[in-house]
């Protein structure tokens, strides 16, 4: 964790203080190293497929059906879930939530350890977060718990998360199921 | 806004919490008609609040989030005080400024959404208690009646400082001893509601919140009012029954007996307001 300048005001570890960027379009980010898209969603699928509970957790920019590509990221965000057999967790909203959120079935931003340590989930991926929120979020489960995060970024990608895939839509989201549905193969499941 | 900003995607559905689904199917979404009697039926949009058991505050927020006539379509401005730990928690659009700032953050709001949707009515209310509207606030308050701002201002006068342990107010009653004011308070009340309608509101009106109903016509009357006119004041008394030594049941007998004295129901409306409210009330919204 940085210790000197504007970093040290940061009760968590910054990433970009350490050196590590967004990739490029085009690219992707897999812990400190740009990568082909190709390798980084490999990586994530079998991170997802290997390590218990793993959760994807959307944000609001697919739960909510505000246009049509919405609408059609909900229906892959659950064909995502179907291949990895993984938990769908919300964040619906940011609103720090009180007196406290229930951690089985909720994920909330501020303090999104809580939902990581109660379901013990050591893989999860971001989708539909808008990215303030994204950035706040995957710093405290970076610093704060053992989970592999993995952010689906619709722009520019979060690289407090392991692994980066940015610019993701419609067509990127069905590429990453077939990877996935290849890997899952190949691991035998 | 586009409702579908609160519809959750079909595929989605099974996942979100029961509230959550709530707020979509058994929220009182685009009905100018909703009201404080929807509230044992629908889904409110506070969903628990951090107030203080038995806060009159507490209900005061829950008639006038029952009695906006847009919510979806509502921004809210608040202020530091009491207010502010509850806004963080409703499924409303809300800006925290800085303490005193509120009005002139509402003025601006309400001038950048005119330009940006001049086809579409969106209401700016301003949330905040005695300290920020009447003290510390008061020049922005003020000068935003003065430039005709098409605001509705909502003050909850607690009639203290409360949650910084009880220093008294320009709105404290006059003798009024509070922890941090052992003296007692050696001035008059502020006469806010005056000085609003001298300042420039259309629509003014002094009440507790004792009456649900009476709250929600004063809300409904300030916000109408203000989309067309020009700025409106909302002064309701909600006391702080800690700082005054009430059990948390109290509330309510304090706010009744204050609607006999010095917060009896008082009502201003200018020509021009009494023909927005006459028109509302063919309309049956009022």
């Amino acid at each position: 964790m940085a210790t000197l300048g504007p970093s040290g005001f940061s009760p968590y570890p910054v990433a970009v203080y350490e050196g590590v960027l967004n990739p490029p379009p085009g690219k992707a980010l897999m812990f400190n190293e740009i990568v082909d898209e190709e390798l980084a969603m490999r990586e994530a699928a079998r991170a997802m497929l290997t390590r218990a509970n793993p959760t994807i957790f959307p944000g609001p920019q697919v739960l909510y059906a505000w246009n049509e590509e919405a609408r059609e990221k909900a229906k892959l965000v659950k064909r995502i879930a179907q291949v990895l057999g993984a938990k769908i967790i919300p964040m619906y909203d940011y609103r720090p939530k009180y007196p406290k959120i229930d951690p089985a079935v909720e994920i909330n931003p501020n303090h999104p350890n809580l939902t990581i340590w109660h379901n013990r989930i050591k893989a999860c991926i971001f989708v539909g977060v808008h990215c303030h929120y994204a950035n706040v979020a995957l710093k405290i489960i970076r610093a704060e718990t053992d989970c592999f995060t993995i952010a689906m970024c619709g722009m520019a990608g979060h690289e407090d998360a392991m692994i980066t895939l940015r610019d993701q839509h419609v067509e990127e989201m069905e590429r990453f199921i077939k990877v996935a549905e290849e890997v899952k193969k190949e691991l035998g499941k | 806004m586009s409702y579908k900003i609160y519809e959750i995607n079909e595929d989605l559905l099974d996942v979100m919490p029961q509230e959550i689904r709530d707020l979509q199917f058994r929220a009182t979404w685009g009905n100018p008609k909703r009201g404080v009697m929807d509230l044992p039926y629908s889904k409110e949009l506070i969903e628990e609040h951090s107030l203080c058991a038995g806060c009159p505050e507490s209900m005061a927020l829950r008639y006038i989030l029952a009695s906006l006539p847009s919510p979806e379509d509502t921004i809210i401005v608040n202020s530091t005080g009491c207010t502010s730990l509850v806004f963080p928690h409703i499924a409303l659009h809300t800006v925290h400024s800085l303490f005193g700032n509120q009005n002139a953050v509402a003025s601006g709001i309400k001038r950048v959404l005119e330009w940006r949707f001049p086809d579409k009515v969106k209401d700016v209310v301003v949330l905040a208690g005695d300290g920020a509207t009447v003290d510390i606030g008061l020049d922005c308050t003020l000068q935003s009646f003065f430039r005709q701002e098409k605001i509705t201002t909502i003050c909850f006068d607690n009639e203290v400082y409360a949650n910084t342990g009880g220093q008294e107010s320009g709105l404290t009653v006059k003798g009024h001893v509070f922890k941090m004011a052992p003296k007692g308070k050696q001035w008059d009340k502020v006469p806010f509601w005056q000085i609003a309608i001298d300042s420039g509101c259309h629509y003014v009106a002094r009440l507790t919140v004792s009456s649900p109903k009476r709250v929600e016509t004063v809300i409904k009357k300030a916000i109408y009012v203000a989309r067309e006119v020009g700025p409106t004041y909302v002064h309701l008394y909600t006391p702080c029954i800690l700082e005054i030594g009430l059990n948390s049941d109290d509330g309510l007998d304090e706010m009744r007996q204050r609607d006999k004295e010095r917060f009896a129901f008082f009502e201003y409306v200018s020509d021009a307001a009494k023909e927005v409210i006459e028109r509302k009330k063919e309309e049956g919204l009022l």
